[in-house]
C-alpha cells in the first residue's frame, strides 16, 4: 500500500508485512510484539519495525526502541483515538526518533492532529487522493497548545496561541 | 520530524481595557473561518459520497450538528456560558430566520437551535463567526465546553475568577490533536467561589481554584463525576496544582483516559468508570504521567494568564452605595417587584451593584427557551444598565451579572414587558428538564410536558415560598441531560411496557454537598407524577422543622415518611 510522506506526496512502501510463522525476508521488516521480541533475541540486524497493538502502552516496549526503525500506530477506527497518545509518549518520554506510521482507519482530517503527536507517514489504501490530505492538513494552520511540534508560546498578547508552518 | 513553531505576530493587541468577554482578535477570527471551510468541505464530501455517514458523523458532531427526531439540533457553544449584547442578539437573529423564532439554553450553559435544515448550516456558521461565535467541540467525543459559575466576577464570596482558567482550557482544548478522539466525551467544569454552582463533582474534571496563603493561585482537581447510566461523584486527585502545572496535569489525567479508557462499550467509556475501576490505581498513573512529562513544554507561563486576564478585567464600575434610596423605595412600595427581587437579586463585590438572575421558567413554559424577542429585550437591558453582559447559568436561566440597583426597578419593568420576571429562581417552578420525546431522538418519555404540569400545580407564588427553596429535575430517559440524580427531586422518565413511567428519586444535590438522590419506589404513570411530587412536597411541609428545606427535612427523615405517603393506598 502506498504511504503519505511528511510533505503529502505518495511514495511506495519499502516495508514488508510478515505474518508470525513466514520466514524473514531480506527487506525492511513490519513485525509483530511477539514476533520482534523473539527475534530481537535473535540478534538480527536488518532494520525491524513493530506494528503496535492500541493496547500496547509504550513503556512495555521501551527496551525494543532501540532496535526499531519503524513502529506502526493503528487506528482500528477512526474515532478509536489511542495512537495520538501512543505515537506522543514514544517521542517524549522516549525518544524515539524513527519513524512512526499511523496505520488503519485514518481520515485526511486527522492527519494534521497525528503530525502534531510525532506521527511522521500514513499507510493509504491503494488509489488514495494525496490532494485531498493536502487540502485537510492546510485547512487549519493556527495551534491552541504545546505537543510535539513545540511548545507553548511566551506571553505578550498571544494567549496560548501560535501558527504552524506549511 | 515536523519542527513548525512560528510565533503569531499581532499588529494591535491592545485590548479594551474593561473588556468582560474574551475579545477574538484577526487570528481567532482566522481561525474560525479556516475551521468553516473545513467543515463546509466535510459536508461537501459527505454530499459527493466521498465520506460515508459512519465517518461524516463524528466530523459533524465535531461541529455540534445532532441528527434528532425531527430535524438536525445544532448545538453553539457560549465559551463558559458569557455573551455579549451584540452576541444575543445575532442568536435572535438566527432564531428567528433559520429556526422557529426560538432557541433552547442548556444545563451545559450553550443553546441548541431545535430545527436546523442542513443546507442552512453554512450560512448560519457565517452568522455566528460575524460576531466570534460557533459550534465547535458541542459535540463529539472530544473535550466540550468548560462551564462556569454564573456570577463570576461577580461574587462577593469569590477567592478567584475561574473565567481566566476557562478560557485558558478553552483555549488548550481547541482542536487538541491529542485527545479530539477520545473514548467518550469529556466535560470540565470550573468554580472560584466557595460555593459550588458548576456541579463539579458530576463532571469528568472538576476544578476548584484557590488561593494559598500567599495569594498564590493553585486548582483542586477532582475527577470522574459523572451521571448518565452510571452516576457517580467524583474522586478528589489532588488538593493543589499549582497555576503553571494546571495544563500540565489536565494533559495528565486525559492521557491516562485516552490510553486507557473503555474503547468497545460506549457504555462504558467515560473516564467516571476508568475512575472507579483502577481506583488508587487512576491517580498513581495520573501522578506518574504528570511527574515525566516536561514540564517546561506545558508550563502557563504567568504572561500568558496575565494577558488572558486583561480579558476579564472589572467593567468600569461607578463609585456607588448599597441600598440606593430608589431601590429601597420600590422594595418598599412594590409588592410584586419585591417578590421578584427576593428571588432574582443577588449581592455583588462592588457596592451599590447586583447581579439579577432572569427567568427562563415562565409557569407552564418550555425550561430554558427563549424567544427571539425575548433575547433581544434581555439584550437591550444589558446593554442599558448591564456592560452589555450576559450569562447562561447551568440551571438554563440567564443572569445579567452586573446591574445598578438603583437601576432594578426599571430592569423588572422591561422583563416583565418581556415576559420574563417569573419570581420563581430557586423555587419549585424553577425546573430543569431535558428535551424528551419532544424532539430527542433517544428519549425513552416526555419531559417538557411534565414539566409544564408540575410548574401549573404550583402555579401560586404563596405556595411556592411556603414551600422554599426546592430543585426539580426531569431526564427522559437514563442518558440523564436533566441531571435528575443531583435534583433535590429528580424524575426520570422510562419506558415500561409501552407506557411512559416516571421513576422519583429524593435528596439529590449539586452543590458542595453533593449526592445522588435514592429512588422512593416503583414509578408513577404520567398522569399520576405530578400527584406525586405534590404528595412529596405536602409530606415534607408536615414534617419539616423550623429553617429546613426540602432536602435537609429528607436527610434528617430519610425515604420512610415519604414512601409512606406515596404508596400507601397502594
Ligand atoms: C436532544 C438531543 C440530545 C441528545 C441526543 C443527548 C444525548 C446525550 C447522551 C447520549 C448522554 C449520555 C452520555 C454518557 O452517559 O456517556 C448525554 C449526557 C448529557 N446531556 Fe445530553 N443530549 C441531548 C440534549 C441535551 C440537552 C438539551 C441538555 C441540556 C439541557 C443536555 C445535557 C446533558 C448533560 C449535562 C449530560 C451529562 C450527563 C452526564 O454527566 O453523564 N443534553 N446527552
Ligand atoms: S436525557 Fe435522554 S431524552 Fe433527555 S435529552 Fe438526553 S438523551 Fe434525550
Amino acid at each position: 500500500m502506498p504511504v503519505l510522506d511528511a510533505k503529502g506526496h505518495l511514495v511506495a512502501d519499502a516495508w514488508v508485512r510478515v505474518a508470525d510463522d513466514a520466514p524473514l525476508p531480506d527487506a525492511p521488516a513490519l513485525l509483530s510484539l511477539a514476533r520482534l521480541r523473539a527475534e530481537a533475541a535473535a540478534g538480527r540486524n536488518a532494520p525491524l519495525g513493530l506494528l503496535l497493538d492500541p493496547a500496547t502502552q509504550p513503556e512495555e516496549i521501551a527496551e525494543l526502541l532501540p532496535r526499531l526503525a519503524l513502529i506502526a500506530v493503528l487506528l482500528p477506527k477512526s474515532k478509536d483515538g489511542r495512537a495520538f497518545t501512543q505515537a506522543r509518549a514514544l517521542r517524549e518520554h522516549f525518544g524515539f526518533a524513527g519513524e512512526i506510521r499511523a496505520t488503519g482507519h485514518v481520515l485526511p482530517d486527522q492527519w494534521r492532529m497525528l503530525q502534531r503527536c510525532g506521527v511522521s507517514t500514513v499507510e493509504l489504501p491503494e488509489g488514495a487522493d494525496a490532494a485531498q490530505w493536502q487540502r485537510s492538513r492546510a485547512v487549519v494552520d493556527i495551534a491552541y497548545q504545546p505537543a510535539q511540534d513545540g511548545p507553548l508560546p511566551p506571553g505578550g498578547g498571544l494567549g496560548l496561541r501560535r501558527r504552524l508552518a506549511a | 520530524m515536523n519542527a513548525l513553531v512560528e510565533p503569531i505576530a499581532l499588529p494591535d493587541p491592545a485590548f479594551p481595557p474593561h473588556a468582560r468577554t474574551y475579545r477574538y482578535d484577526e487570528v481567532d477570527r482566522e481561525f474560525l473561518q479556516e475551521r468553516i471551510a473545513e467543515f463546509s468541505d466535510q459536508i461537501a464530501r459527505r454530499l459527493g459520497g466521498e465520506l460515508t455517514e459512519d465517518e461524516f458523523k463524528p466530523l459533524r458532531l465535531m461541529n455540534g450538528l445532532y441528527l434528532q427526531l425531527h430535524a438536525y439540533m445544532y448545538r453553539i457553544a457560549i465559551p463558559y456560558g458569557i455573551l455579549n449584547a451584540t452576541q444575543l442578539r445575532q442568536l435572535a437573529m438566527i432564531a428567528r430566520r433559520w429556526d422557529r423564532g426560538y432557541g433552547h439554553f442548556t444545563t451545559r450553559q450553550n443553546i441548541q437551535f431545535n430545527w436546523t435544515r442542513l443546507e442552512d448550516v453554512p450560512d448560519i456558521m457565517r452568522a455566528l463567526a460575524d460576531v466570534d461565535m460557533h459550534a465547535i467541540q458541542t459535540s463529539g467525543n472530544c473535550i466540550r465546553n468548560t462551564t462556569t459559575d454564573e456570577y463570576a466576577g461577580a461574587d462577593p464570596e469569590e477567592a478567584a475568577d475561574p473565567r481566566i482558567y476557562a478560557e485558558i482550557i478553552r483555549q488548550w482544548s481547541t482542536l487538541h490533536p491529542e485527545f479530539t478522539w477520545l473514548p467518550r466525551k469529556f466535560k470540565i467544569a470550573i468554580t472560584g467561589a466557595p460555593q459550588d454552582r458548576v456541579a463539579m463533582q458530576v463532571h469528568d474534571v472538576g476544578l476548584v481554584v484557590k488561593r494559598d496563603a500567599a495569594g498564590a493561585i493553585g486548582f483542586e482537581v477532582w475527577a470522574g463525576g459523572g451521571l448518565g447510566r452510571t452516576p457517580v461523584l467524583a474522586t478528589k486527585l489532588r488538593d493543589w496544582v499549582p497555576e503553571e502545572a494546571l495544563l500540565a496535569y489536565l494533559e495528565a489525567v486525559l492521557r491516562v483516559y485516552n490510553a486507557l479508557g473503555n474503547r468497545d462499550n460506549i457504555y462504558k467509556a467515560r473516564i467516571k468508570i476508568l475512575v472507579r475501576d483502577l481506583g488508587e490505581e487512576f491517580r498513581e498513573r495520573v501522578e506518574r504521567e504528570f511527574a515525566r512529562l516536561p514540564q517546561p513544554t506545558y508550563r502557563l507561563d504567568p504572561e500568558v494568564v496575565a494577558d488572558i486576564a486583561a480579558h476579564f478585567a472589572p467593567p468600569p464600575f461607578a463609585r456607588l452605595t448599597d441600598a440606593p434610596p430608589a431601590y429601597a423605595a420600590a422594595l418598599a412600595g412594590d409588592a410584586a417587584f419585591a417578590a421578584w427581587a427576593k428571588q432574582s437579586v443577588r449581592a455583588h463585590r462592588q457596592p451599590g451593584y447586583a447581579s439579577v438572575t432572569i427567568s427562563l421558567k415562565p409557569i407552564g413554559g418550555i425550561p430554558g427557551d427563549a424567544s427571539a424577542e425575548q433575547m433581544e429585550a434581555v439584550a437591550a437591558l444589558a446593554e442599558r444598565h448591564g456592560f452589555g453582559e450576559i450569562r447562561v447559568s447551568h440551571v438554563q436561566n440567564l443572569v445579567l451579572p452586573h446591574v445598578r440597583q438603583e437601576d432594578l426597578p426599571a430592569v423588572w419593568q422591561g422583563l416583565r414587558e418581556a415576559g420574563l420576571a417569573t419570581p420563581n429562581i430557586g423555587l419549585v417552578s424553577d425546573i430543569i428538564a431535558c428535551p424528551g420525546m419532544d424532539y430527542c431522538a433517544l428519549a425513552t418519555a416526555r419531559s417538557i410536558p411534565v414539566a409544564q404540569m408540575i410548574s401549573e400545580r404550583f402555579a401560586d407564588l404563596d405556595r411556592q415560598h411556603a414551600i422554599g427553596e426546592c430543585f426539580i429535575n426531569i431526564s427522559g430517559c437514563i442518558n440523564a441531560c436533566g441531571h435528575h440524580h443531583i435534583g433535590h427531586i429528580g424524575i426520570l422518565g422510562v419506558d415500561k411496557r409501552g407506557a411512559e413511567s416516571y421513576q422519583i428519586t429524593l435528596g439529590g444535590s449539586a452543590t458542595n454537598d453533593a449526592a445522588l438522590g435514592e429512588l422512593v419506589g416503583p414509578g408513577f404513570p404520567y398522569d399520576k407524577v405530578t400527584d406525586a411530587v405534590e404528595t412529596i412536597l405536602r409530606t415534607y411541609l408536615a414534617e419539616r422543622a423550623a429553617g429546613e428545606r426540602f432536602v435537609d427535612t429528607y436527610r434528617r427523615i430519610g425515604l420512610g415518611p415519604f414512601k409512606e405517603a406515596l404508596y400507601a393506598g397502594a
